[in-house]
């Protein structure tokens, strides 16, 4: 009976369990007090119902010790609500593990791309190994989008102009819903398909099919270069290594082992260079100049696609 | 319904040769002398029919939406045509209907009846309430007309500013105008219930209603002006590209959501205080009760307008907030849930004791309590942080927003229209068709958003038209659902027209309640009362005096 009418949906994700334990904790609270006031009306209302137009019912003003009693009670509940959802809030959006399978994600009015590290591009579909912690870094090309797994119990909004991560790890092997969880215009509710989760063998086989499909005919959705070489490519096409790789001479400063640095203004602030910092500096320049070097780099604004900008970030983090 | 006529109105009824009673009603005729009447009780009955006009066209396209959703492919329409429906629902539900359905139409009409006053504060710029809102409204008809909106009644930016190709200006445009109106209404109750109280009504006399209204009026004031200012950004970013959402032209797509949800989350307390004042008159006249702790009562609408400008976060958990702003933005919710709680408590307790009857008004009434329990308690789920990143933007939040807003504010509004018809047109509508009316509405609500919950989540996200087809079966039961709520809703529409034809004529006070609205004819003469009326009671006086308790 069960099969056929699930109460909730598979539960494929270290996350979910611990997220179905407090949905039932929480089912269970609401139950217990919906139950109580409802028999109490009913309660009431038969017992207490009006018997001659002349009655006169027994004048109960209030008491202070009630008032307390029916605010405190469910404060602490409410607190502990609170605390228990905090701390797996913590755990989804924070602590990502370190040695995180890393996966690029763009949106895009009404498809999602992803790019595994060995280079290997789909659409709408999302092949992951189990039991390894897998992490998303997304961008948009275009307006809110918010990829939502639900049997993993995981979403997050994909914003334009940021980058956004989430993070997770498969327990069980299957097909699972991905869907966009944000309205974005027509096709929204067209916009997603499956996530499909693999013994780390299988995923492994996997990626050597597709990158073997891909050497035999490049295509679009099948690259044949990881991200880092296409990072490569694309730095020498936009000609980023005249200013970039020009020695300690160069016009701009070296990006060799930059990554995960902090580097100082000319205002005399300091920044970590992250995934934001590189993309805010291809595509507007002159926000943050770095201390002893001109304005003088252009913007990339609209000549390369968020794509792109990862894979260029891709591969100025493998420059050690 | 016979036995509760306390006393026939000798005026509408008495002897056959005895000229009419001069009431508000035929004080004047003619088209002219309604739409340029300042009388708050006439105004009341523009709103009346304006606010029912919309709900029935964002009622029809609900009906529309749950129709399509009855099987997993989009086959009744397209895409854009299904997007553009739900938007419309919303806009015109949310904007026009919800917001000043009881301010509005009640409000009005009670506001300054209950305090003892001859009208409100300032009777011109009443009038010009109601037109502004017509204007506003004519807006949002004209999106419709013109080829739509398909932003959702949330506009989200950049979406909204940049990428939507459909009528987006004017619809917003048209909640603009409206929200004026909203803000004029909110000043006027105010400072009518600032200055205009009757000799001897206290603040701590006053009756929850009022409370209510007092409470709605500041979150009116205080934060519609900032819905408006994100609604003129919108449309100056897409009119002149200036970038203020949109990071292509250099802005920020979170900002809107902070300007508009600063807003739209205190509006539905805009929209579910007003309900609780209604309930609190309805319950207390009907168990023959003083409220059980009046001063909590009125204490937590108070906090619920406060706290309910701190917790607009708490629809932005899954955006990329800072994770620490998602905690205080939890514990701030979770904080606005207890006023709440204590409300439903204490109409609990009030029923302790008491003596009962059932009228159509307290089955609305009891329906309203059921539901907002539902809606109150499915707020933790959404509250606490980690469960609302599963459920956000799922059909768990369609139902909940459901519960709240439509469950109890029209639970509410109808058991207040019933308590009140008399008193407003002096005429008695079937007690019985009102009754099944009232069970009908309760049982088709449950139908349609109980399996909204479950469908959430297992994960069906809203704004979908498409959905995968193990999600049918809840689907077609929520539309099974609206099919008998639509019903529901649209038999007092008719048994509201009989009334005012075939209606009995009513008395004075057909419900043997306490309150200065009922210690005047019905309907009421223009001025309201015959003599000033001087307030010597404590509210909800139904307990007899001392001398008058024999046994107890
Ligand atoms: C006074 C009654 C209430 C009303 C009128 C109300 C109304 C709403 C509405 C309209 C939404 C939908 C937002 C959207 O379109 O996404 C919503 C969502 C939400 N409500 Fe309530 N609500 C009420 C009570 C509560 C309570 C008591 C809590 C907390 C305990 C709560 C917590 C939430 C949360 C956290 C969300 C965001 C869910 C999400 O977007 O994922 N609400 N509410
Ligand atoms: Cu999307």
């Amino acid at each position: 009976m069960w099969e056929e009418f699930p109460l909730i949906p598979p539960q494929a994700s270290t996350f979910a369990e611990r997220v179905d334990m407090l949905y039932y904790f929480i089912t269970g609270v609401s139950i217990f007090f919906g139950a109580l006031i409802f028999l109490l009306v009913i309660f009431f209302a038969i017992k207490y119902r009006r018997r001659s137009e002349t009655e006169v019912p027994k004048p109960v003003h209030g008491s202070l010790a009630l008032e307390l009693t029916w605010s405190i009670i469910p404060f602490c509940l409410a607190m502990t609500m609170f605390g228990w959802g905090a701390s797996i809030y913590f755990d989804m959006y924070h602590r990502v593990p370190e040695n995180a399978l890393e996966i690029s994600v763009i949106g895009k009015q009404w498809m999602w791309h992803f790019q595994h590290p060995t280079g290997q591009r789909e659409i709408n579909t999302l092949h992951i190994p189990t039991g390894r912690p897998v992490r998303l870094t997304m961008a948009t090309e275009d307006v809110i989008h918010s990829l939502y797994i639900p049997a993993f119990r995981v979403k997050k909004d994909v914003v334009p102009g940021r980058y956004t991560t989430l993070w997770f790890e498969a327990t069980q092997p299957g097909t699972y819903h991905l869907f966009c969880a944000e309205y974005c215009g027509t096709k929204h509710s067209q916009m997603g398909g499956s996530v499909i989760a693999m013994e780390p063998a299988h995923y492994q086989q996997w990626l050597a099919s597709v990158g073997a499909q891909a050497e035999a005919a490049p295509t679009d959705q099948i690259a044949a270069a990881s991200p880092v070489e296409a990072g490569q490519k694309l730095f020498r096409q936009l000609n980023c290594h005249t200013c970039h790789m020009a020695g300690p001479l160069g016009m701009g400063p070296s990006l060799i082992g930059i990554f995960g640095q902090r580097v100082t203004l000319e205002t005399g602030e300091t920044v970590r260079v992250d995934e934001a910092y590189i993309r805010e500096s291809i595509l507007a320049p002159r926000a943050k100049i770095v201390l002893g070097y001109k304005p003088a780099m252009p913007t990339f604004q609209g000549q390369v696609t968020e794509q792109q900008i990862m894979q260029l970030i891709a591969y100025i983090k493998s420059l050690k | 319904m016979e036995t509760n006529v306390v006393g026939v109105d000798q005026s509408s009824s008495g002897e056959p040769s005895a000229p009419p009673r001069v009431h508000y009603l035929n004080a004047a005729y003619g088209i002219g002398s309604w739409l340029l009447t300042k009388d708050h009780k006439r105004i009341a009955l523009l709103y009346l029919l304006s606010v029912t006009f919309f709900f029935f066209i964002g009622g029809f396209f609900a009906v529309l939406i749950r129709l399509e959703l009855i099987t997993p492919p989009g086959d009744l329409m397209q895409s854009e045509t299904y997007n553009k429906m739900f938007t419309m629902h919303g806009v015109l539900m949310i904007f026009f209907f919800l917001i000043p359905a009881i301010p509005a139409v009640l409000g009005n009409f009670l506001v300054p009846m209950m305090i003892g006053a001859r009208d409100l504060a300032f009777p011109r710029i009443n009038l010009l309430s109601w037109y502004i809102y017509s204007i506003g409204g004519l807006l949002g008809m004209g999106a419709v007309i013109f080829g739509g909106v398909d932003t959702g009644w949330t506009f989200y930016t950049p979406y909204s500013s940049t990428y939507s190709n459909s009528n987006v200006i004017l619809a917003a445009l048209g909640a603009f105008v409206a929200g004026f109106s909203s803000i004029l209404t909110g000043l006027n109750f105010i400072v009518t219930i600032h200055k205009m109280r009757a000799p001897g009504l206290t603040w701590s006399r006053l009756p929850l209603f009022i409370w209510a209204h007092y409470a709605t009026s500041i979150i009116q004031i205080l934060g519609t002006p900032v819905v408006a200012i994100a609604i003129v950004l919108v449309a100056l970013e897409r009119l002149f590209h200036i970038g203020i959402f949109d990071p292509k032209l250099g802005g920020d797509p979170l900002l809107f959501q902070h300007l508009f949800w600063f807003y739209s989350h205190p509006a539905v307390y805009i929209m579910i205080l007003p309900a609780m004042g209604v309930i609190n008159e309805l319950i207390t006249c009907f168990s023959r009760k003083r409220i059980f702790g009046y001063h909590f009562i009125a204490g937590s609408s108070i906090a619920i307008a406060v706290l309910g400008f701190l917790v607009w976060g708490h629809h932005m958990f899954t955006s990329g907030q800072s994770i620490y702003g998602g905690f205080v933005f939890s514990v701030l919710s979770m904080l606005v849930a207890i006023p709440s709680a204590i409300k439903v408590f204490n109409w609990t307790a009030t029923f302790y004791k008491g003596s009962i009857s059932y009228q159509a008004p307290m089955l609305y009434a009891f329906g309203f309590i059921g539901l907002f329990t539902i809606g109150g308690l499915t707020g933790l789920f959404l509250a606490t942080t980690a469960i609302d990143v599963h459920l956000h933007d799922t059909y768990f939040v369609v139902a909940h927003f459901h519960y709240i807003m439509v469950g109890g504010t029209i639970m509410g509004y109808l058991g207040g229209l019933h308590y009140w018809w008399p008193k407003m047109t002096g005429k008695i509508y079937p007690e019985g068709w009102a009754r099944f009316a009232a069970l009908v509405i309760f049982v088709g609500f449950n139908l349609t958003f109980l399996p909204q919950f479950i469908l959430g989540y297992l994960g069906m996200p809203r704004r979908y038209h498409y959905y995968p087809e193990e999600f049918q079966v809840l689907n077609v039961m929520s539309s099974a659902g609206a099919s008998i709520l639509g019903v529901g809703y649209l038999i007092p529409m008719v048994y509201f027209v009989w009334s005012l034809r075939y209606g009995k004529a009513s008395a004075q006070n057909p419900w043997g309640a306490h309150g200065l609205e009922w210690e005047t004819s019905s309907p009421p003469p223009t001025e309201n009362f015959e003599k000033q009326p001087i307030v010597t009671h404590e509210p909800y006086d139904y307990t007899p005096k001392p001398e008058e308790v024999a046994v107890v």
